[in-house]
């Protein structure tokens, strides 16, 4: 037996020439989750890296398989646990697609907000975490304290703090409560002061500055070529947001900058991702001020969800209801592709409809798992301390790489 | 029946003995106080309350602490070597209480006044870097030696600044008895921060390098090496290497009080218009347990209402005690000797609160680069300074 489990992980046996094999994870602090890196170190240096993934495998895409379009929705929180809406908006957009369904004016605007909202909490998350790695440890309670009130703003849409699963395909789930737009943009309002404490502890500080500039760069050519995306890429010097050049949800109606940088070190990401930040709160301000009237729901009855009190009083509501809860609504026999800027990078969802009431397929493209090839290339010949500040910069999600 | 004189002369045999019981005994408690205290103000710098539930403000907390890693089961991994494993602990602790012996507590509590004390507590923090890598190679793991390792180099390197600041120091003392130094201070009215900015800040950093704190806690950086030289270890074992590294931090900033601080010594020692500063122990006192009685009355539960009464009472009684005028005389000294200390460990803190973590070779490259031959240049222009109030200013 024991034989066996060896001649499976060969990468488990000493390293060769002296050097060190290290297995940095699965449980380990800052490897954010269970990602596994088999280390071959001389000394502090790192010479050979390989990431070891799967030890959060779930089985979501299988799992759709089984679902009707509606219950997909709640796996798709699960992937990324720290975007749970832009997963959702993903996932909803393709299928819209298939449907050929426009949702109205204000559920757009109100995903387009909570996007946004969303956005904040993973970067808040990614950039406590991240200074965590580095050894400051009170940004990460700093940013907590924000995300705090972002999650109680979701938990005021949904029910849920953070598997929110409120989109749906043809809108929103319901309308929010009205103390939530008063709320949101309280904490709009305040939000860029917060950010400029942030900088304040970091950005100029001058251990910050030596842990991370110059560290773990990468090209804009070599980053294509690896098929890097998302704020890591914009790093290195390439402007390409999904929001900007192939628009969706109607982001073509906001005005915002897409923030990048070009020496692609780790500080780079970092202010770019700082920059974002702002940029999201520009974003959802417009969403908030120029939100228009009007149904969160298209008018759809076969396939949206209808209203609690339309099911008591009508008999077709309470028909539907019933049709969409036991069967679900059928969608066109055809395949799609949506693809969106999630705060890691570009998500994908790939839907392969044969008609029915469930994907026959379904493929999601997660920024993570490509980030991360990246990370050998970055950090080969580093020191270790260098290897946890690149993990941190690139921003992974194990959910997200091994679903 | 023994005179009065023979009782005295007794106590005056048995204080060094006594003091050494009381550190002995006492100071697991009172470190254990100090994580307690620096859990609060790294709560309080993190927006939020730390330890809240045992006892009221979490007050009981040390001590359940204690309770727990004691009854915790003793792991000692199949292949690491035993003995040192077992013995590695120790040495840290035996060495941080050891030190204890030379530090001044006032002019008249202290175990041993030895004419090399500044030395000998360098030789003692120096030896106590052993247990660690004793700890770190015994355990035979991959985490344990790395951070052993980035220990050894990193205790040898700031050892060397240490030293600069430290001598500096000592130069403008003209003794390296720890006692004398602060008779120094006393005698010549001010404390030798103000003669020694640099050598301070040189110490400074060195001691917290020295000490294992961020930004410089390399060894046990817990997001690269997990817990470095302590990996493997558990329960009361781990323990110790704690008691050692609060130990350490309590010895190192004493050894800035005495050098730069002016010890025992209360601010402006000499100016008699302020005579009034020897109330502040009592004053203090009084204020803090004013301060409990208040939170008793917000306490919810009955046991808390009264432990913090209780606990408030006998700090204003001690406070009280501390202001009659035969007594201020025998507490003034540890008071403000420990006050300071206090302030030194919470600057330390504060420290590892606000930094990030520096990465190894730039710790190295700070310490060889820059804190030595500032150490150095800092240490000739002294040479020079008192070369030069030598040879002209006394001789006039």
């Amino acid at each position: 037996m024991a034989t066996t489990l060896v001649s499976q992980h060969a990468h488990l046996e000493p390293a060769a020439g002296g050097l060190l094999t290290l297995s940095l994870g699965p449980q380990h602090p800052s490897t954010h989750g269970v990602l596994r890196l088999m280390l071959e170190m001389d000394g502090e240096n790192v010479v050979s890296i390989k990431p070891e993934i799967g030890f959060l495998h779930t089985g979501i895409e299988k799992s759709a398989e089984s679902k009707t379009y509606h219950q997909v929705i709640t796996l798709t929180d699960r992937i990324d646990y720290l975007c749970p809406m832009t997963n959702n908006l993903a996932f909803v957009l393709a299928t819209e697609k298939l449907l050929a369904l426009e949702p109205p004016p204000r559920a757009m605007y109100l995903r387009i907000l909570l996007n946004e909202l969303t956005r904040l909490n993973s970067h808040l998350v990614w950039l406590g975490t991240h200074a965590l790695d580095l050894g400051a440890v009170t940004m990460m309670l700093y940013c907590f304290r924000e995300r705090e009130e972002i999650l109680k703003l979701f938990e005021a849409v949904s029910g849920q703090r953070m598997m929110t699963s409120y989109f749906r395909v043809g809108g929103v789930s319901i309308e929010p409560p009205l103390p939530f737009y008063e709320r949101a943009k309280r904490f709009l309002g305040y939000f860029p002061d917060r950010v400029d404490e942030y900088e304040t502890l970091l950005t100029k500080n001058r251990i910050w500055l030596d842990r991370t500039k110059g560290i773990a760069a990468m090209s804009a050519k070599d980053a294509i070529a690896w098929g890097v995306s998302g704020p890591t890429l914009r790093a290195s010097g390439v402007a390409l947001d999904l929001r900007k050049t192939n628009p969706y949800a109607g982001y073509d109606k906001f005005e915002f900058d897409v923030p990048t940088r070009t020496e692609g070190d780790v500080y780079a990401r970092y202010l770019v991702r700082v920059a974002e930040m702002r940029e999201s709160v520009k974003i959802a301000k417009q969403a908030l001020e120029g939100m228009p009237e009007g149904p969160v729901k298209a008018n759809a009855p076969h396939i949206v969800m209808p209203d609690r009190e339309r099911m008591k009083t009508e008999m077709e509501a309470l028909i539907y209801h019933f049709k969409i809860v036991t069967e679900g609504f059928r969608v066109p026999a055809g395949e799609v592709f949506q693809a969106i800027e999630s705060p890691r990078g570009i998500m994908g969802y790939y839907i392969v409809s044969d008609g029915t009431s469930h994907p026959m397929r379904m493929h999601v493209r997660t920024p993570s798992f490509v980030n991360l090839q990246a990370l050998p290339k970055m950090c080969e010949g580093r020191l270790i301390s260098d290897l946890v500040a690149c993990i941190g910069s690139i921003d992974i999600v194990l959910g997200e790489i091994d679903r | 029946m023994p005179s009065t004189a023979q009782i005295l002369d007794w106590l005056t045999i048995a204080k060094p003995y006594i003091i050494m019981g009381l550190v002995v005994a006492v100071w697991p408690l009172v470190s254990g106080y100090i994580v307690l205290m620096e859990r609060k103000v790294m709560a309080d710098m993190q927006v939020r309350l730390g330890p809240m539930r045992v006892g009221p403000h979490g007050l009981l907390q040390p001590i359940a602490d204690a309770l727990k890693l004691l009854i915790k089961e003793d792991i000692i991994p199949a292949r690491v070597d035993k003995w040192v494993f077992w013995f590695a602990p120790v040495i840290p602790v035996l060495t941080a209480l050891t030190a204890f012996a030379v530090l001044p507590f006032s002019q008249r509590y202290f175990v041993a006044e030895l004419n090399v004390g500044v030395i000998f507590i360098l030789a003692m923090t120096s030896i106590g870097v052993l247990g660690i890598m004793l700890g770190g190679w015994a355990s035979n793991s991959s985490y344990p030696l790395l951070g052993a390792l980035r220990s050894t180099a990193q205790l040898v390197s700031y050892e060397v600044a240490m030293g600069f600041a430290v001598v500096a120091a000592v130069m403008v003392a003209g003794s390296l008895d720890m006692v004398n130094i602060v008779k120094h201070q006393q005698a010549s009215g001010v404390w030798f921060i103000f003669y020694q900015p640099i050598g301070f800040f040189i110490y400074l950093v060195a001691a917290m390098a020295e000490t294992n704190r961020a930004p410089f806690d390399m060894p046990e950086a817990e997001s690269e090496l997990v817990a470095g030289f302590m990996t493997e270890y558990s329960g009361f074992r781990w323990a110790l290497y704690f008691l050692a590294e609060y130990s350490n931090i309590f010895v190192v900033c004493s050894i800035a009080t005495t050098l730069f601080f002016g010890g025992w010594l209360r601010p402006f020692p000499n100016v008699a218009w302020l005579n009034f500063l020897d109330w502040a122990p009592a004053v203090m006192l009084v204020g803090v347990g004013a301060g409990c009685l208040y939170l008793a009355g917000k306490q919810l539960s009955a046991a808390n209402k009264i432990g913090m009464g209780v606990l408030g009472a006998a700090i204003i009684a001690v406070g009280l005690a501390f202001g009659v005028p035969m007594v201020i005389d025998y507490v003034s000294g540890p008071f403000w000797f420990l006050f300071k200390v206090a302030v030194m460990i919470y600057m330390f803190m504060w420290a590892r609160f606000t930094f990030p973590r520096y990465r190894y070779d730039q710790l190295m490259q700070l310490g060889w680069k820059w804190m030595i031959p500032l150490g150095m240049a800092n240490l000739l222009v002294t040479g020079v300074l008192i070369l030069v109030k030598m040879q002209y200013w006394s001789a006039k």
